[in-house]
């Protein structure tokens, strides 16, 4: 995916006029919210799960070596292997390799933005093997050749037309705007693919260490389709996604699904433990567990280490007030809304990525709905520190800060410059106690009045009545 | 009522928008407090939070700032203010020093001593004897930073419900950001302009003919959005309210007389 981040402003410039997306985001703002709200008010102990899953994952990040250790140990007794990625290029390669071995020609895919930060697909594609999505809609956004806007709804920014034009489009069969027909057509259409693919390949919600089994967690079934009827199932994910126990493990869930989509339990939740066994009716003949590094063992011991806490369940962006403006492609790159604000900066770089830690009010909702209470509005700051010191921030921003802490830091002639403001806003203002229009502050007089002060400064009037 | 030398001993911190935008929140703030049994004083070398700065990633000037800050507020039994948003910001001045630094001990003191006008009357005054009348339907928006960081929701409408004549219509999203977020508002006006959008909708289908909040900030990007678009409704600072103090035109809707500006 090509990287659109330095263009945020740009790009939400668009979003914002944009009627169909604004007609998507609407549907957003209703559904999940609204749902997990629900959820959680039939949830009582739900707070103190979130404690108990915060310090289980500090646990984990702190013995990350440990456990993945463990976790290898038990897939290669159970059959399988596990690949170590330190790049997204590694990731890539490893696959491809195996994809060669067993002479894949199609490979089937379910949901996963580990592969997607890796840019798996393209990759693939580029080196002779077709990859097809099997989710329903990353299989919409394939055939449009998009990408994801959010992380568990990836096409969450088309609505139904665009839906009908794809299906019409690529399948060649008449239009339709039925859900339920759309829905079979897809159906159709995939399960060619299923049995046609030589190679599966899926996420991993949680790994779990003491069993070397992977789980992906659903609502459509088709992973379940894509790990287990083709010969070789690929397991794709990074390293922080390592939990020790199965009962571990169910802790995460309960929390996922409740913040995710507001569900008491995703609908489909697969374990897979190495290959197929001699007395198996089904499964891969080959287990493969590529697990990617990409910057995430630099995070640990960082002031970015809360962010590997997170479990991908999206209620951040649900919430945040920002990503429901101008949506998740805005962003530019694989990770959007207020989880993508950190993550980006540390995967592309912050010069790239910049103007996405400062696209937020520190609202604070992120925070707030957090099933692993990560502290996003603070790492977002840490970001605007490092483009701080690194001297990346804008120079009109810089030059503007630094006049304003000048005075800021002496009180009598921060004194003065409030009195002298006060009396030139009053001025411009006249008797209509605003302003319309005010030089190098056009990003707010273009929208809305600047009130006017109600008099003199407060200091100047408490001084008076002290005399 | 209490005698002189048992009455609590605050410190105000006026904020940087109400001293220059709105002087009357800061002295309805003082008239609140002195009803409750409280001596204030206002330290002449406070300016600003330095919430600009730590934001922007600034934190050398967000140390300075701090250090003046807690020096302004040295030997007062509290420290208020009307704002959640700055107060908030004296909250976070103990993540700005190591904790071997002596400053991070003064800090964790003034944070402890630091509260948002409506929490403090309501959570540690136990106070809610308010005379003041109210003519007018009101609705309450929830500035981010106090109702999050420092937990402010019950209390503002605690207060409000013993103001005379007033009724409160709660407004759809009340929580959700109004889109003023400090410098945010120009960095990315648009956006902000779509989230102050969203919000002037809700504050008008709630019917309230009064827009109150805890936070001038948002307040300014409020009432500057509510002129804009030509609605009638008036927006104040809740202080104003609680403190009778409501003959001032409200925010954005004066008629100030320009003789007296200079």
């Amino acid at each position: 995916m090509q990287i659109e981040s330095p263009a945020f402003k740009e790009n939400a410039r668009i979003a914002l006029h944009d009627v169909d997306l604004q007609k998507a985001l609407g549907n957003l703002k209703a559904g999940f919210p609204t749902k997990r709200a629900a959820a959680i008010e039939r949830m009582p102990e739900f707070d103190s799960l979130r404690d108990e899953a915060m310090q289980l994952k500090n646990h984990i990040i702190e013995n990350l070596d440990l456990y993945l250790e463990q976790f290898e140990e038990n897939v290669t007794k159970q059959g399988g292997h596990v690949h170590w990625a330190r790049t997204s290029d590694d990731a890539c390669k490893t696959i491809l390799d195996i994809c060669r071995q067993v002479g894949a020609k199609t490979v089937t895919k379910g949901k996963s933005m580990v592969s997607e930060e890796v840019n798996l697909n393209e990759y693939l594609e580029a080196n002779g093997v077709t990859p097809v999505e099997t989710d329903l809609g990353e299989y919409i956004l394939q055939l449009r050749g998009d990408h994801p806007s959010h992380i568990i709804a990836p096409a969450i920014h088309l609505n139904l037309e665009d839906v009908t034009e794809a299906f019409h489009e690529h399948h060649g069969r008449p239009r339709s705007s039925d859900p339920a027909v759309l829905m079979q057509e897809a159906r159709e259409m995939l399960r060619e693919k299923f049995v046609a693919a030589d190679v599966g390949i899926t996420g991993a919600n949680f790994c779990v260490a003491e069993t070397g089994s992977t789980i992906i967690v659903t609502n459509e079934g088709n992973g379940d389709l894509t790990q287990t009827l083709p010969k070789t199932h690929i397991v794709i994910t990074s390293i922080e996604k390592v939990v020790p126990t199965l009962e571990d493990m169910t802790l995460f869930q309960r929390l996922l699904a409740r913040s995710a989509t507001g569900q008491e339990f995703t609908v489909y939740n697969t374990l897979s433990t190495g290959p197929r066994r001699a007395d198996d009716q089904d499964g891969p003949e080959n287990f493969h567990v590529v697990l990617v590094d990409n910057g995430r063992s630099e995070m640990v011991g960082s002031e970015f280490q809360d962010m590997l806490r997170c479990i991908r369940c999206s209620a951040c962006m649900n919430h945040c007030p920002v990503y429901g403006s101008v949506g998740g492609h805005s962003y530019g790159w694989v990770y959007p809304g207020p989880m993508g604000s950190v993550l980006t900066p540390k995967m592309i770089g912050i010069e790239k990525a910049g103007l996405l830690p400062n696209a937020s009010t520190f609202c604070g909702k992120c925070e707030s709905v957090c099933p692993v209470r990560i502290p996003l509005p603070k790492l977002m700051r840490h970001w605007r520190e490092d483009e701080f010191s690194k001297h990346l921030s804008p120079k009109a921003a810089r030059w503007g800060l630094g006049g304003w802490a000048f005075f800021a830091k002496r009180p009598s002639l921060y004194r003065l410059l409030s009195k002298g403001a006060n009396r030139a806003l009053r001025l411009m203002a006249g008797k209509k106690g605003r302003v319309t229009k005010l030089p190098l502050a056009g990003g707010w007089t273009d929208w809305r009045d600047m009130p006017a002060p109600s008099g003199k400064t407060f200091m100047e009037q408490y001084k008076q009545q002290q005399r | 009522m209490q005698t002189s030398a048992k009455r609590h001993q605050v410190g105000l911190f006026v904020t940087c928008l109400v001293d220059m935008f709105r002087p009357s929140i800061g002295f309805a703030t003082i008239k609140l407090l002195e009803s409750a049994g409280c001596d204030v004083n206002v330290p002449s070398t406070q300016t600003c939070c330095g919430q600009p700065a730590f934001n922007s990633g600034d934190k050398a000037t967000s140390i300075d700032i701090a250090k003046q800050t807690i020096e302004a507020f040295d030997g007062f039994e509290y420290v208020v203010g009307p704002s959640g948003s700055c107060i908030s910001m004296l909250h976070h001045y103990p993540e700005l020093f190591a904790e071997s630094d002596p400053w991070h001990a003064r800090a964790t003191a003034l944070k402890g001593r630091a509260y948002e006008i409506t929490s403090f009357l309501t959570d540690v005054l136990n106070f809610d004897d308010i005379l003041a009348s109210y003519e007018g339907v009101a609705t309450y928006h929830d500035s981010c930073s106090g109702l999050r960081e420092l937990g402010v929701k019950q209390q503002p409408r605690t207060l409000l419900a013993k103001v005379a004549n007033l009724s409160l219509n709660e407004m759809e999203e009340s929580e959700t950001c109004c889109g003023f977020g400090g410098t945010f508002c120009v960095k990315y006006p648009d956006i902000s302009n779509r989230m102050v959008e969203n919000k002037s909708a809700n504050i008008d289908a709630s019917g309230a003919n009064t827009l109150l909040g805890g936070d001038l900030g948002c307040l300014l990007n409020m009432a500057g959005k509510l002129k804009r678009q030509g609605h009638a409704i008036e927006v104040r600072h809740i202080v104003e309210v609680l403190a009778g103090m409501t003959d001032e035109p409200a925010i954005g809707d004066a008629n100030y007389n320009l003789g007296k500006a200079v």
